[in-house]
């Protein structure tokens, strides 16, 4: 408790800015912005929320930060800097970001992806990537002419979970026949083994392959074997001119720029914030010109349906994987089964580890 | 049934491309070994290899002088390295995890420009006929150039090692250096050469990956291939086949959880992964445990300094 | 032509004046990146070096978490500096640092949410024991079929890490958040919370038990008969075995001291600044730990200091990161060029330069 009080006094007299002093963000992440997957989206879009605020903000980075006391040590240098807004960008700072916000109650912290919200000073915010999933299988069910979809995903955490079965549904309700091979990579990032995962689901007769894993690779293996492929976070046309279909894109910089501005208005509050396609934190990257115009539409109609809130992806009736229901005819997934689902809709084949 | 969706020729073909760049580093670091000399850089060396070949073939525009490239980027930290430990009498263990921090850090730093960029491809090697025999074609004879190359490279070392007068003064160094000393053998001179030998390896096998089997370059993308590498010279117990046998079956490890996983069986893929390791162990208690020390292997003089007092 | 002759005696100057002066090559060769960078070499230096110390805003905070930050790495390298000079390489040191950390955590796991002061006693006893166990792999192996120990203990590393994932994703998760890898957060139990003891020091048990194992190491190597024998199994195999060393013991005691040492420094990180069991845990300590008791020169008072630089430039990084936009890239390489510098002057310790004419080394 002292201890506690310590810090606050400290606080108090450290991160308080000064009226004519630009406003401090602090971004910490967890791999290289050079990463091209999930650290260069959000350096992205603080780029870009720079570049909105011009001489008003000053950003600063601190990139390949670890969870626990490394993340504890720079988001409290942050502070005591004088950086008025942090935002910690990973799942696993979760556990830190709270520590360092009770030491540091002027400072706003902007916690990615995380569920821990113990402080009045800690907002949450994430984006609804099964939305743009649903849109992915939508067009995946229609392209596949062998009926095959391989999925490359990471680990099985909810976020990750709620983008396959997005996926499997809106594949199956376009084409009955599909069907799901998932691998699970046990990483974020390794390229090799992506590209390997990629490979293995070709041979095994998919002939669209989507990735939820932060490298390019995948998209590379596709372009040469010929088949289609979803990039993953940001626009991976590059790495695959034909292959390449679409991709889901992180766009956190409208939110960045809405947090920030609150921040110098006086008007910060703690939220927890899941956005999606109607925030326009999450784009769909542009159509490959392989995909039919009719398809297009569909697509574009659907991503409207979504961001209109006329249509959720999550909408009964749904069954789990053994067949007893979930959702009723009509009935709307609640957000708290999406933000903790452990568990695959009815007719993916595949067990779920664990 | 379900399985019938794996095809055991891809199979085979997938493990071949899987095991190239570890085997290329692993051969490298063997004859490092052999030696005398304990270089733990490999990961540093590799990821140096990726980025400079990764560079010189996107700017040259030919992925046969990126490998050149890569080959001298992983001489240059190997060349670092000597320098410490035969030069300065450095400690080894110490100086190649240096190495490795030295090497990722570089790296990320050189190829910063060089993030979303697509290298000019390698062809995959016409083997004309040869690529048609059923199975066989599909499994053997559908690679790119590099892959037989390695196991080119694996012959050469084999031989090199058994039957060259050069290989013969190699292992009398790595054996026993004070006894090769005596017999007027350049201990430092042979170290450093294959320290060289090594780095150049490893570069090698790191553009494998960044030039043909991933085609990008990103920060950190070895994950690690360093350090399996170092596995496996260990589980070949310094024999070169062996070294084959054990990127081969690492590799077939891999690819064959990929498979299964993808054709739907539930295998647990964490406790899996753990299997080359043990494994790995086991043949070194085996080959350790065995009656006469000859069946070792294991070079005498591995990891310890060296200084001519004469 | 220039060759290196052994000094009868190691060089007390050098040994005194090597750091410095690589410190300083550092200091010159890394301030020549940071320009080619475009970044202004003084202050990037500056931050590094000096800020975390010395600077009127970040000071007070930065100088306790330089025990933070080294205290785990001292700890290791204390334990690893003993085998190494008895010849004895436990490179898996980063194993027995994860698996010290399970072993700690699943105690707290399982006494979860009881209150009880012996809690945190059975996690250290757990913790030192976790490392122990996997460090005597390779000692019995070692010790029964002569395999080599490098070896072995760096193969268990990958399989500690293999299963940390297992279980931040399996046994160990936190069952209340259902979904989400990771253990509860022990920093939330307070009867396993290794939380500061005084207030704003860094001062936490690991710190104390770095001490601890500091002096304990120091008094061994110099008063102690064991000392004795690892330095005479280091220095002359042969003579040890007439002096009455039992080889295949010192094996064990080498290997076990110095994996009990590396069990708590992950015991004491995953229950206090680490938080929890997670699938990216392990950082790397147990490897920087090595080039720590070799940049210490193995003796404890030089691991102290070197683990202190060394956790001076991870801070100092940090801040040069932030308040300077140095890619992170660019601070691995200028620790790469410290640790260079440091092991290359050595040679100067136990070494001299001799000019000589025409003769062939």
């Amino acid at each position: 408790m002292k201890k506690l009080l310590t810090a606050a006094v400290l606080s108090a007299a450290l991160a308080t800015p000064a009226l004519s002093e630009p406003t401090k963000a602090g971004f910490i992440y967890i791999g290289p912005v050079g990463d091209f997957g999930w650290t260069a989206g959000h350096d992205r879009a603080r780029k870009i929320m720079q570049e909105h605020f011009g001489d008003a903000v000053e950003t600063t980075i601190v990139e390949n930060v670890d969870y626990g006391a490394d993340a504890e040590r720079v988001m409290t240098q942050m502070a005591l800097s004088g950086t008025d807004v942090i935002f910690a960008a990973s799942f696993g700072y979760g556990p830190d970001v709270n520590v360092i916000a009770g030491r540091f109650p002027d400072v706003a912290f902007q916690h990615a992806t995380g569920y821990i919200q113990d402080h009045p000073n800690v907002s949450l915010y994430d984006a609804r990537f099964y939305e743009g999933r649903a849109v992915l299988g939508h067009i995946a069910g229609k392209m596949t002419e062998t009926n095959t979809i391989g999925y490359i995903a990471s680990y099985p955490i909810p976020a990750v979970i709620s983008g396959i079965n997005s996926a499997y549904l809106h594949a199956k309700a376009v084409n009955p026949d599909v069907q799901f091979r998932i691998i699970w990579t046990y990483s974020w990032f390794d390229p090799a083994l992506e590209a390997d995962a990629a490979e293995t689901l070709i041979e095994q007769g998919a002939d669209v392959i989507m990735q939820h894993t932060d490298s390019t690779a995948a998209i590379r293996v596709a372009e040469d074997a010929g088949v289609m492929a979803f990039g993953q976070a940001s626009d991976m046309t590059q790495f695959g001119p034909t292959a390449h279909l679409s991709a889901i894109v992180d766009n956190w910089a409208p939110y960045y720029i809405d947090r920030v501005q609150a921040v110098m208005d006086g008007t910060w509050e703690a939220q927890n914030s899941w956005l999606g396609f109607a925030d326009g934190i999450i784009e769909m990257a542009p159509w490959n010109d392989r995909i039919p115009a009719e398809l297009q539409a569909e697509a574009d109609a659907l991503v409207a349906a979504i961001a209109g809130g006329e249509y959720h992806p999550f909408t009964g009736p749904i069954n789990f994987q053994d067949g007893t229901p979930w959702l009723a005819d009509g009935e709307v997934a609640p957000d708290v089964d999406l933000a903790t689902m452990d568990f695959y809709v009815e007719g993916i084949t595949a067990d779920l580890p664990n | 049934m379900i399985l019938g969706s794996i095809n055991p020729a891809v199979l085979m073909a997938a493990l071949m491309v899987a095991a190239t760049p570890l085997l290329l580093a692993a051969i490298g670091e063997l004859v490092v070994e052999k030696s005398g000399v304990l270089n733990l850089g490999v990961e540093g060396m590799m990821i140096m290899g990726a980025v400079t070949g990764f560079m010189i073939a996107v700017n040259t525009g030919s992925p046969l002088v990126g490998f050149v490239g890569a080959a001298l980027g992983g001489m240059v930290l190997a060349l670092l390295f000597a320098f410490l430990t035969q030069a300065l009498m450095t400690n080894h263990v110490a100086s190649g995890l240096a190495l490795t921090l030295f090497g990722l850090g570089l790296s990320a730093l050189l190829g910063q420009k060089y993030v979303g960029i697509t290298p000019p491809r390698t062809p995959k090697l016409d083997l004309g006929p040869l690529s048609d025999i059923p199975f066989l074609g599909r499994a053997l004879f559908s690679h790119d150039i590099v892959v037989y190359l390695t196991i080119a490279l694996v012959a050469a070392v084999w031989w090199f090692l058994k039957y060259s007068r050069a290989g013969m003064i190699l292992r009398a160094v790595g054996e026993n250096h004070d006894a090769a000393h005596a017999l007027g053998y350049h201990v430092k001179r042979v170290r450093v050469l294959a320290i060289l030998f090594g780095g150049a390896c490893a570069g090698l096998g790191g553009a494998y990956l960044s030039l043909i089997r991933v085609t990008q370059w990103t920060e950190g993308m070895t994950v690690g291939a360093g350090w399996i590498a170092l596995a496996l010279v260990v589980f070949a117990s310094w024999r070169p086949w062996r070294a084959m046998a054990g990127a081969y079956l690492f590799g077939g490890i891999v690819v064959l959880q990929l498979n299964l996983q993808a054709a739907g069986v539930r295998i647990p893929v964490e406790y899996l992964s753990m299997s080359p390791y043990l494994i790995t162990i086991l043949v070194l208690v085996l080959i350790s445990s065995g009656k006469a020390r000859g069946s070792l292997n294991a070079p005498g003089s591995l990891n310890r300094p060296f200084h001519a007092s004469s | 032509m220039i060759r290196l002759e052994k000094r009868k005696e190691p060089s007390k100057f050098w040994r005194i004046a090597n750091p410095f002066l690589a410190v300083l090559l550092t200091m010159l060769a890394g301030g020549i990146m940071f320009a080619m960078l475009g970044k202004d070499p003084i202050t990037a230096i500056r931050l590094i070096f000096f800020d975390p110390i010395f600077s009127d805003t970040f000071g007070s905070y930065s100088r306790p978490q330089l025990l933070i930050k080294s205290a785990p790495l001292i700890l290791i390298a204390v334990g690893l500096a003993i085998g190494f000079k008895a010849n004895i390489w436990n490179i898996g040191a980063e194993g027995q640092y994860i698996m010290g950390a399970l072993f700690g955590a699943g105690v707290a796991l399982a006494f979860f949410p009881q209150p009880g002061w012996y809690i945190f006693p059975l996690m250290i006893i757990a913790g030192a024991f976790g490392g122990f166990l996997w460090a005597m792999i390779p000692a019995i192996l070692k010790t029964r079929f002569n395999t080599n120990e490098i070896l072995v203990s760096l193969l268990l590393v990958y399989v500690a890490e293999r299963i940390l994932a297992a279980m931040s994703l399996g046994l160990m998760r936190n069952p209340d958040i259902p979904g989400f890898p990771g253990s509860r957060d022990l920093r939330r139990y307070e009867a396993a919370y290794n939380s500061e003891l005084i207030a704003n020091t860094g001062i936490h048990w690991g710190v104390v038990a770095a001490l601890i194992a500091v002096i304990f190491a120091y008094v061994m190597m110099t008063r102690h008969m064991l000392g004795y024998h690892v330095r005479l199994a280091g220095q002359a195999p042969r003579a040890a075995r007439f002096g009455g060393v039992t080889p295949a013991r010192l094996v064990v005691v080498c290997l076990g001291i110095s994996g009990a040492l590396a069990g708590l420094a992950g015991m004491f990180e995953v229950s206090g600044p680490g938080g929890q069991v997670r699938i990216e845990f392990a950082s790397g300590y147990g490897f920087t730990a090595i080039i720590v008791a070799f940049l210490g020169r193995l003796n404890p008072v030089g691991i102290v200091l070197a683990g202190l630089l060394l956790g001076l430039t991870y801070i100092g990084g940090e801040l040069g990161q932030m308040m300077l936009q140095l890619p992170s890239a660019s601070i691995q390489v200028f620790q790469g060029m410290l640790l260079f510098f440091l092991l290359a002057l050595d040679f100067q310790t136990n070494f001299r330069l001799r000019l000589t004419k025409g003769a062939r080394a």
